[in-house]
């Protein structure tokens, strides 16, 4: 069998190499890549050429580093859940606080650089494709600040349960389109908003909020979050002397787990652990875990694993947290799977509901569903771990959203 | 030469352009594709695409992503529309057949199981809307050593560059997008169409269709008179969904569509090239 640094080897090409993925077209080893009508094909190539020239541009990068300290509010802290950990008896956990961002997630740190990016483009209009509700609000207010105009698709079925969200999308001055095709949910609303670009491309810019999509998203999306993963890296080094034991995330189309995990796909020593939503359980088919339970295939505009039948038509996901229900995963997490690089577990509703009120109660943080799932697989795997040994997780978003879904899974109506 | 080369040609004498209607594949029912198929080509079609339901067309608008609900709530997959394909064929060996459709449902089905059966069933050429030169790979060696044409498309915002790649790959006909949009949408802007095709003619030697805004046989005229052939889409399928949505029996809806698409035609050689 192979071990962990022959993988590490494979994927980097030389032992010496840093980890340098994806190619120029896209492709994460067999997985990415622009699988979009030709109508995309030229605005994408516009989009790459303009994000590699302003990537370079020390004016852009300025503007950018203000916007996230002064109106996003980085660094976010680290904090050291010490109560908890002492309760887990095992691993120290270090939460890594994207809950206290502007708008209260990780979405922010990429709407901030998509929107200044489509500011420099000369784009008027910015649409955006939601689940939670989270990636729609972040949109909305970089908008609202750029004074550009602003569309989020959602599905129906998470209108109706993120009605808190939608709300604060249209007080920031956003159109949202409740999206009624399919299943009614995020990968619907994400056709809906391609559809939007395909006759739009002229004034529309499209803030994709996951690391999927045609490239050149999901390297993009990656380089705008991995702000969190090179901050938790020097946070740990700074307080601790050395670098963390494993790092942990949630995962649905992956972005805050690829924005931590990425500053440390270098570093072989650290253990790098996505934690997918195992929805009702893997055996019942009702989950959205297609890294541990899917098969490659083709969607949005990318090779990934994806939920899917016998004839290749996508199938609906269930997960109690509307940002993990979505069939697919950014591309790169399915070559950091194959790869080895990193490891994908999953968790049940039940499991994030029971870690959601665990962290309420004994850090007094109250976390989202979504993030939920990264803290349930946490407290499995501390207690096995010596309490010398650290986990950093990342802390994606504040459950304020999720009241009302938690409420009336506890027969509470408010 | 293939079945799509073959009937451009014997056009191209005559200064017509090509009828091609579109139709999901098992919309409204399965049993009547068949018999439609067979209806187009009664009414002068010349070339007949067939759509392949997928769950997520991203290309579609409203109009075919009802059709294809439709379709996928009867269980037409891919294999059922190669079966479709293949008892067509059994009266009909002239009229070329292209699928259009979207790469998962072939990903899944595996490129060389999808290329042996298609050709064996009589398909004559894919367009599969989400892969573009760049990822075609080895799909499209598999296609072409099967003798299926590689149907590509074209956009309002394909340059020089992308015109020259399509053409390097593209065989039997390209297919000019004439709306930034989804299928169904927007306004035909004959003038616009007439400047990019005359682009597209500079660069590549293979005919050319306009299909994405073409309502009725005004705009089929209109379109025929700059085009190699002239495709729709929305246009049917809507008729066909009224038709659904009214009880109306197979035959009736056959009948029906059958006669718009003899309009069709008539407008098309009312508006010959001389």
């Amino acid at each position: 069998m192979a071990t962990r640094s022959d993988d590490i080897a494979a994927l980097t090409g030389l032992d010496s190499a840093a980890y340098h993925w994806p190619d120029a077209d896209g492709h994460f080893g067999p997985y990415g890549g622009m699988f979009v009508p030709e109508t995309l094909m030229h605005p994408l190539a516009e989009l790459r050429a303009a994000y590699e020239r302003f990537l370079a541009d020390p004016d852009f990068q300025r503007e950018l580093d203000d916007d996230l300290r002064d109106y996003v509010g980085r660094p976010s802290p680290l904090y050291h859940a010490e109560r908890w950990s002492r309760e887990l008896g095992g691993a120290q956990i270090y939460l890594k606080r994207e809950d206290l961002n502007h708008t209260g997630a990780h979405k922010v740190n990429n709407t901030v650089g998509q929107a200044l990016l489509a500011r420099r483009m000369g784009k008027t209009r910015i649409i955006a494709e939601t689940g939670a509700g989270q990636h729609g609000v972040a949109s909305a207010t970089v908008a609202a600040r750029l004074g550009l105009e602003c569309v989020v698709y959602m599905g129906e079925v998470d209108v109706a349960r993120q009605e808190a969200n939608v709300y604060r999308m249209r007080l920031l001055g956003a159109e949202v389109v409740s999206v009624k095709s399919g299943s009614r949910t995020l990968k619907d609303a994400l056709n809906e908003a391609m559809r939007d670009w395909v006759t739009n491309v002229d004034n529309t810019f499209y803030i994709i909020g996951t690391v999927a999509g045609p490239h050149p998203y999901p390297a993009m999306v990656r380089d705008f979050q991995a702000v969190i993963g090179r901050e938790a890296r020097a946070q740990m080094l700074e307080r601790t002397g050395r670098l963390p034991d494993v790092v942990m995330a949630c995962v649905g189309g992956g972005s805050n787990a690829i924005g931590l995990f990425h500053p440390f796909i270098d570093d072989s020593g650290v253990e790098i652990c996505g934690v997918e939503a195992a929805g009702d359980g893997i055996e019942t088919g009702r989950h959205a875990a297609p890294l541990c339970a899917g098969k490659p295939g083709v969607l949005h505009g990318n090779r990934t694993y994806l939920m899917e039948d016998d004839n290749g038509q996508i199938v609906e996901t269930h997960s109690i947290s509307a940002g993990l229900d979505y069939p697919g995963v950014g591309p790169e997490h399915a070559w950091l799977k194959d790869t080895g690089r990193a490891r994908y577990v999953s968790v049940t509703d039940r499991e994030a509901l029971a870690a959601f009120h665990m962290l309420t109660r004994v850090e007094g943080i109250i976390p989202a569903l979504e993030t939920s799932h990264a803290l349930a697989y946490a407290a499995k795997l501390a207690p096995t771990m010596p309490k010398d040994r650290t986990i950093v997780i990342n802390l994606s978003g504040r459950g304020d959203k999720d009241m009302h879904t938690v409420a009336q899974l506890d027969g509470i109506q408010l | 030469m293939s079945r799509i080369a073959g009937m451009f040609d014997r056009l191209r004498p005559e200064g017509r352009a090509a009828l091609i209607p579109f139709v999901t594949a098992g919309d409204p029912s399965p049993d009547v594709t068949v018999s439609l198929m067979h209806g187009f080509v009664a009414a002068g079609a010349d070339l007949i695409e067939l759509g392949v339901p997928f769950s997520d067309p991203i290309a579609d608008g409203p109009v075919i992503q009802r059709a294809t609900e439709r379709a996928l709530a009867r269980g037409v997959m891919l294999r059922d529309v190669l079966t479709m394909v293949r008892r067509f064929r059994e009266q009909d060996q002239d009229t070329p057949v292209v699928l259009m459709g979207y790469l998962n449902p072939i990903e899944v089905m595996g490129y060389r199981a999808f290329a042996d059966a298609a050709a064996e069933a009589g398909v004559d050429g894919v367009l599969i809307v989400d892969v573009p030169p760049e990822e075609g790979g080895d799909l499209v060696s598999l296609l072409r050593a099967h003798d299926l044409d590689l149907v590509y498309l074209l956009a309002p915002t394909s340059d020089a560059e992308r015109i020259d790649r399509i053409g390097a790959l593209a065989t039997g006909f390209v297919y000019y997008v004439s709306v930034k949009g989804v299928t169904g949408s927007g306004h035909l802007d004959v003038d616009a169409v007439a400047t990019k095709l005359t682009e597209i003619r500079g660069r590549l030697d293979l005919p050319v269709g306009v299909g994405f805004g073409i309502k009725d046989a005004a705009d089929a005229g209109a379109v025929a008179g700059l085009a190699d052939a002239v495709i729709v889409g929305s246009a049917i399928v809507g008729r066909i969904e009224d038709l659904a949505a009214s009880q109306a029996s197979g035959e009736r809806i056959v009948e029906t569509v059958g006669a718009f698409v003899a309009d069709l035609r008539a407008a098309i050689d009312a508006a010959r090239r001389h």
